[in-house]
């Protein structure tokens, strides 16, 4: 009774169907002959990888990092790097991913972590313009136009990420397997060490957790997470630019997890589907849709609380006072959200 | 020769960046506020003035609309959004400022157009002065005596007034000062206000050395946090003497780096890696400061 209840309670058992709805768009948009959406949904998703990534160091950890485009630039920057070398498979490509988004995830950010606050929000960002400046100066590479990837990352077995459909499928295990581990996450002991991070250094030191190491893995692994999906875009895209490191991308990701609903599991998926909905949405009617869209984020930092996850727990609340078994839950779902 | 004109270069960008983070620095010390959107200002101040100078051929009218328009749009920005911010974390001042800066920037390119504007010197400052022998642009002269002049007052402000106590009061313990009857969010908004019309100043007098286009905030905002991390947050000493060192830092840098460069490495490998380590120099700067003294290097005493 009581595992059926928390599964089909809404801020749960929406975002499932959503994901897994996801999964039949591209027969159904093969089928109706509009093959758009599939490159757009598969957008989305690769920018609720990065969302979810960012949401580990924002909303677990409650570090605001500033500077997330550096590791989605450096992930696409891998591809269309490598692809220019000669080298084409898959596999060493996502090595190299690894492996430079990681030491530059934690060279950065131990110096990161040496400050709080506003200073950190500072730092991060300096070093994502730092990766900005580094790429646009490089004329050899594009410069500020950037560079079109030749040859798209092979997979093996004939599968070429560069064709959108193997594309989506990766992009949608990628990220199912990210939410999993996010899930499992608010509940491990490193998960749990981290939130409690969050809202009181100084405690979880005292309680014996090597606090500010947490925090540093954390960030690393963000750090690898981004730049995964920045190796998705660049096959999405065929296109590397220093744009993508750009603090505009690194705001919008802010916004992506915020909207969504920090700290949760699902918020970071819900945030990205509606801010690139909302974006795509406004610029068919005007040109000037940031005109419309700043201020939209504004009231969200001056009136938004927990989001779109918020709205949806409180949706559990109201189902849950339906059912006569279900205040008792009502109360845990109530002391759950609280908890977020 | 070349080596002093760069200095003074360097100068002329280190009084510009104090100028915007002087404000930004201080609302940041009482409110602990953070403020994406004070680079708009900078930009909104050069368009301003920027249209105002082309429309009446006057500079200094340009000049003076920049300052009352800034201030103006800080004063609104204030009570609209900004004292609504006050009580609410860092990462509602990050969203609520960054989306300032969308509106700021598209509003720009709509009402002034996607092309950038060009601002021409005014008469009386076009020419050369003769400085000890060496010629240098009378316009690029004037802007560091007015960038430190405006760092005399705003000393002479905050060491010799009321008012400056009072704000200095505030850095320290700004409950404290409530507590004693001062209107603190009052004073914030007189500061923020200040810090806007500040920005206003930097963006007007910038215009006939920069260009004037849209977005052209962002760039030298981020230059700005830099300042305001190597300074120490909160002191406007510090962000004035971290100022003139991040400008002339910078500047030498894109100057003689790559010169310097070649001299040591290949020529190939000079010309690629020269310009990129030339734009990274501050940020080494301040990851070196930050290795060693994270609180800054002129941190406000607390």
């Amino acid at each position: 009774m009581k595992t059926t209840s928390s599964l089909f309670r809404p801020s749960l058992g929406i975002p499932l169907l959503l994901l897994l709805a996801l999964l039949a768009v591209p027969p159904v948009a093969a089928a109706l002959g509009a093959q758009f959406y599939v490159g757009f949904l598969a957008r989305v998703l690769i920018y609720a990888l990065a969302a979810s990534a960012l949401n580990l160091v924002l909303g677990y950890a409650g570090l605001i990092g500033f500077g997330h485009a550096l590791f989605i630039g450096l992930g696409a920057y891998c591809v269309s790097l490598s692809s220019l070398a000669g080298l084409e498979s898959a596999w060493p490509q996502l090595l190299l991913v690894l492996v430079s988004c990681g030491c530059i995830g934690a060279l950065t950010g131990a110096i990161s972590l040496r400050t709080r606050g506003i200073g950190f929000i500072m730092i991060t960002l300096a070093f994502s313009q730092m990766g900005y400046f580094v790429f646009v100066s490089l004329k050899q590479y594009g410069g500020d136009d950037g560079m079109s990837i030749i040859a798209t990352s092979r997979l093996g077995a004939g599968i070429d990420l560069g064709s959108v459909l193997p594309l989506f499928y990766a992009a949608w295990g990628v990220l199912a397997v990210t939410l999993l581990w996010m899930h499992r996450l608010r509940h491990a002991p490193f998960g749990m060490a981290l939130r409690g991070s969050r809202q009181n250094l100084a405690r979880i030191s005292a309680l014996g957790f090597p606090a500010r190491r947490l925090q540093l893995i954390a960030y690393v692994l963000s750090a690898i997470l981004c730049g995964l999906a920045g190796f998705l875009l660049a096959n999405l895209n065929a296109y590397a630019s220093p744009g993508l490191m750009s603090w505009q991308v690194s705001g919008e990701l802010i916004v992506m997890v915020v909207l969504g609903g920090m700290g949760s599991v699902f918020g970071p998926l819900l945030g990205a589907l509606a801010f690139i909905c909302l974006e795509e949405v406004m610029k068919s009617y005007t040109e000037h849709w940031m005109l419309i869209f700043g201020p939209m984020i504004i009231l969200i930092a001056l009136t938004g609380r927990d989001g779109l996850m918020g709205a949806l727990h409180w949706l559990d609340v109201r189902c849950c006072q339906r059912g006569a078994s279900g205040r008792i839950d009502a109360t845990a779902i109530v002391a759950n959200g609280a908890k977020q | 020769m070349l080596l002093f004109a760069q200095l003074l270069n360097g100068l002329q960008y280190g009084v510009l960046l104090f100028l915007l983070a002087a404000g930004l620095t201080l609302v940041f010390g009482i409110m602990s506020f953070v403020n994406l959107a004070h680079g708009s200002l900078y930009m909104m101040g050069a368009y301003i003035a920027a249209s105002v100078a082309n429309a009446t051929g006057s500079f200094l009218l340009g000049l003076l609309a920049a300052l009352l328009g800034c201030l103006a749009i800080g004063v609104l920005l204030e009570r609209v959004a900004v004292a609504r911010l006050y009580d609410k974390n860092h990462l509602n001042h990050v969203l609520a400022t960054f989306g300032m800066i969308m509106f700021f920037n598209e509003l720009a390119s709509m009402l002034w157009g996607k092309q950038p504007l060009f601002v021409s010197v005014p008469p009386m400052l076009d020419g050369v002065i003769n400085l000890f022998g060496l010629p240098y642009p009378l316009y690029r002269f004037a802007v560091i005596v007015v960038g430190l002049a405006v760092a005399v007052g705003c000393y002479w402000m905050i060491h010799r007034t009321r008012l400056g106590m009072l704000i200095r009061a505030g850095a320290n313990n700004a409950a404290m000062v409530g507590a004693l009857g001062i209107n603190i969010r009052f004073l914030n908004a007189l500061l923020f206000a200040v810090g806007a019309a500040l920005a206003g100043l930097a963006g007007a007098v910038a215009g006939p050395i920069l260009s004037v286009q849209a977005g052209m905030g962002e760039p030298v905002l981020i230059a700005t946090f830099v300042v305001i991390v190597i300074g120490g947050i909160g002191s406007v000493k510090g962000a004035f003497y971290s100022a003139l060192i991040v400008g002339v830092v910078d500047t030498m840098g894109r100057a003689f780096l790559p010169m310097l460069l070649r001299e040591m490495v290949s020529r190939q490998l000079a010309d690629a890696a020269g310009p990129a380590l030339a734009s990274l120099l501050i940020y080494l700067l301040m990851a070196a400061v930050l290795a060693l003294r994270p609180q800054g290097l002129f941190v406000a005493r607390r």
